[in-house]
């Protein structure tokens, strides 16, 4: 298998994890069994992480609360941020972190249950830490679009049934 | 007055022309709800957002008059630059190319603009089913020739040929091919690129479908030797670019081809919508990833319809252009209207009948793979179930798979 047909069977799987392997070696015109190897092997190279699906548990009725957080950190000597990095990230309530380029170094994604939850998370535990300079807390307000799909997506199928 | 007297008034031309049997079946399938379509004709993504972002802002600043009748010049520019950068054929943007109201214009506009009452114009069926009418309008008459599918329905110069009388005039050509999805191959344009030089045909060249080839490289007419001048290039924006409700389409040749078709052009149509060749400006510009996106989705869906409808028992060749495959249903026992008709009331998938496009699709159905994969998985399993129900529980037609 050539890297294009990989990173066919990787896009195939991103935009859908639930895709069988008949169904991608049917759309890639490859053998079942050459798909599944191929899968597991990227399961196990850690290419593919994990499967999951994209909730709006808005809609399902939850009222969860997230916040971006812009996080000013003193690189340390010889780990630069990673240290402070791995201290952030393995809390549950963070979701995400990522190292910026720009006026602040660490995005900090939380989620919670209420905005006093998220506050005092970021009160109690992120500003504490020795290395953070400072926070600035943003809430979400409402989320458009996540991980490339629009949340609400008003575009129809509007062909007629049957065309030329 | 009924309406029979009034029907006395009409043109008989246009009085005796069936409507188009895809209607009757649209109309059958309109009924209903729940319907997974695979019968229609066009993209089922809907138009880049950059190409419709700039129409809108086309319309804020104003862009709402006419303009003149070839079309902008600007878009007229981008067409003959990106046919230039694409097959290496250059058309002058000021009097080789004109814009159209869809590709559909372009090709009356060629017919009227060459056809003298009595003329033949030789059309390769299947086909798409506006030729023959657009042909007859245009007081031509319709000489179709059979393609079949074990050509991979490619017409050949020799069956061209048996055709031939002092009248024929225009050879009227469709690849990639709609319904069948059939690309021609290089030996085969060559020696009709031969026999149309010899006898003096002036070449239609419908290639609507040109950006959409998998695995294979779409040859123009027009660059075959000999073939550039007697060869009117159709073309618009409504496959590759999923605009098909913008109407543009335009039409690149000989100086003296487009000119008698701007004259009928301007007189009857004056230009094309402006708001549309803004558009498609923006999209010929910009669109080149979202066509390479979609392409790419196009080929994964075809190859897992193909090989479905094989896993079925329903020999169905692979498609190397458009958006279509283009099964054998004879393997069910069914004609092709009735596997439609059957498949549509009993499972509720919407295929068009081979027949709609001509005497040879008869034994096949047009299925369009522009549908999203959850549809189309949909429809493939609903197909599946039906044709082992119609075959009596038997795999079908494993003795017509086998002698093929």
């Amino acid at each position: 298998m050539n890297g294009t047909e990989a990173r066919s069977i990787l896009e195939l799987l991103e935009s859908n994890a639930r895709l069988t392997p008949e169904q991608v070696a049917g759309m890639l015109g490859l053998e079942v069994e050459e798909v599944e190897n191929k899968i597991r092997e990227m399961e196990e190279r850690k290419v593919i992480i994990k499967y999951q699906a994209l909730v709006n548990w808005e809609k399902f009725g939850d009222e969860k609360v997230s916040a971006l957080i812009e996080v000013r950190v003193a690189p340390q000597r010889d780990v630069g941020f990673d240290a402070v990095a791995e201290r952030i990230y393995r809390y549950p309530e963070v979701t995400g972190v990522r190292l910026m380029s720009g006026a602040y170094d660490l995005a900090v994604f939380v989620e919670g249950e209420s905005l006093k939850e998220v506050s005092l998370f970021v009160a109690t535990k992120l500003s504490t830490l020795e290395d953070v300079l400072s926070t600035t807390t943003h809430f979400v307000l409402k989320s458009y679009k996540h991980e490339g799909v629009i949340m609400e997506d008003g575009e129809a199928d509007r062909r007629l049934v049957v065309a030329p | 007055m009924k309406n029979d007297d009034w029907r006395g008034y009409l043109n008989p031309v246009v009085r005796d022309m069936p409507p188009s049997g895809i209607r009757r079946f649209f109309d059958l399938a309109n009924e209903m709800a729940g319907v997974i379509s695979l019968g229609v004709g066009e993209p089922d993504f809907v138009t880049p957002w950059r190409v419709r972002e700039a129409c809108i802002w086309a319309l804020e600043k104003g862009y709402t008059m006419y303009t003149c009748n070839q079309g902008l010049l600007e878009l007229r520019n981008e067409i003959s630059f990106k046919i230039e950068n694409r097959y290496g054929l250059h058309y002058e943007p000021k009097t080789e190319i004109l814009i159209t109201v869809g590709s559909s214009e372009a090709l009356d506009l060629a017919l009227r603009a060459v056809l003298t009452p009595g003329d033949e114009v030789i059309i390769p069926e299947p086909c798409y089913v506006s030729y023959g009418p657009t042909t007859l309008f245009s007081g031509g008459v319709p000489v179709y020739v059979a393609t079949s599918v074990k050509d991979g329905f490619q017409v050949t110069a020799a069956q061209v040929e048996k055709v031939l009388s002092p009248r024929s005039k225009v050879l009227l050509l469709c690849y990639p091919n709609n319904p069948t999805g059939a690309v021609m191959e290089e030996k085969n344009l060559a020696e009709l690129a031969e026999l149309a030089v010899a006898r003096d045909l002036i070449i239609i060249s419908d290639e609507i479908y040109d950006n959409l080839v998998y695995g294979v490289t779409h040859i123009p007419l027009a660059t075959l030797p000999g073939l550039k001048d007697r060869t009117i290039l159709i073309n618009g924006l409504s496959k590759a670019y999923a605009m098909t409700g913008w109407r543009l389409g335009y039409a690149a040749g000989h100086p003296a081809f487009i000119e008698a078709m701007t004259k009928i052009h301007q007189y009857t149509m004056l230009c094309a919508p402006i708001t549309a060749q803004m558009a498609a400006i923006e999209a010929l510009r910009s669109g080149g990833a979202a066509v390479a996106r979609m392409v790419e989705q196009y080929d994964r869906r075809r190859r897992l319809v193909v090989r479905s409808f094989n896993e079925m028992g329903l020999y169905c060749f692979e498609p190397k252009g458009a958006f279509y495959a283009f099964p054998d249903v004879s393997a069910t026992g069914l004609d092709s209207e009735e596997f439609a008709e059957t498949l549509l009331r009993e499972e509720k998938v919407a295929v068009v009948p081979g027949g709609a496009f001509g005497p040879s699709g008869q034994g096949f159905v047009r299925c369009a793979y522009a549908a999203s994969m959850e549809d189309l998985s949909e429809a493939l399993k609903r197909i599946g179930r039906f044709v082992r129900r119609a075959s009596g529980g038997r795999p079908a037609g494993q003795t017509a798979v086998a002698e093929r």
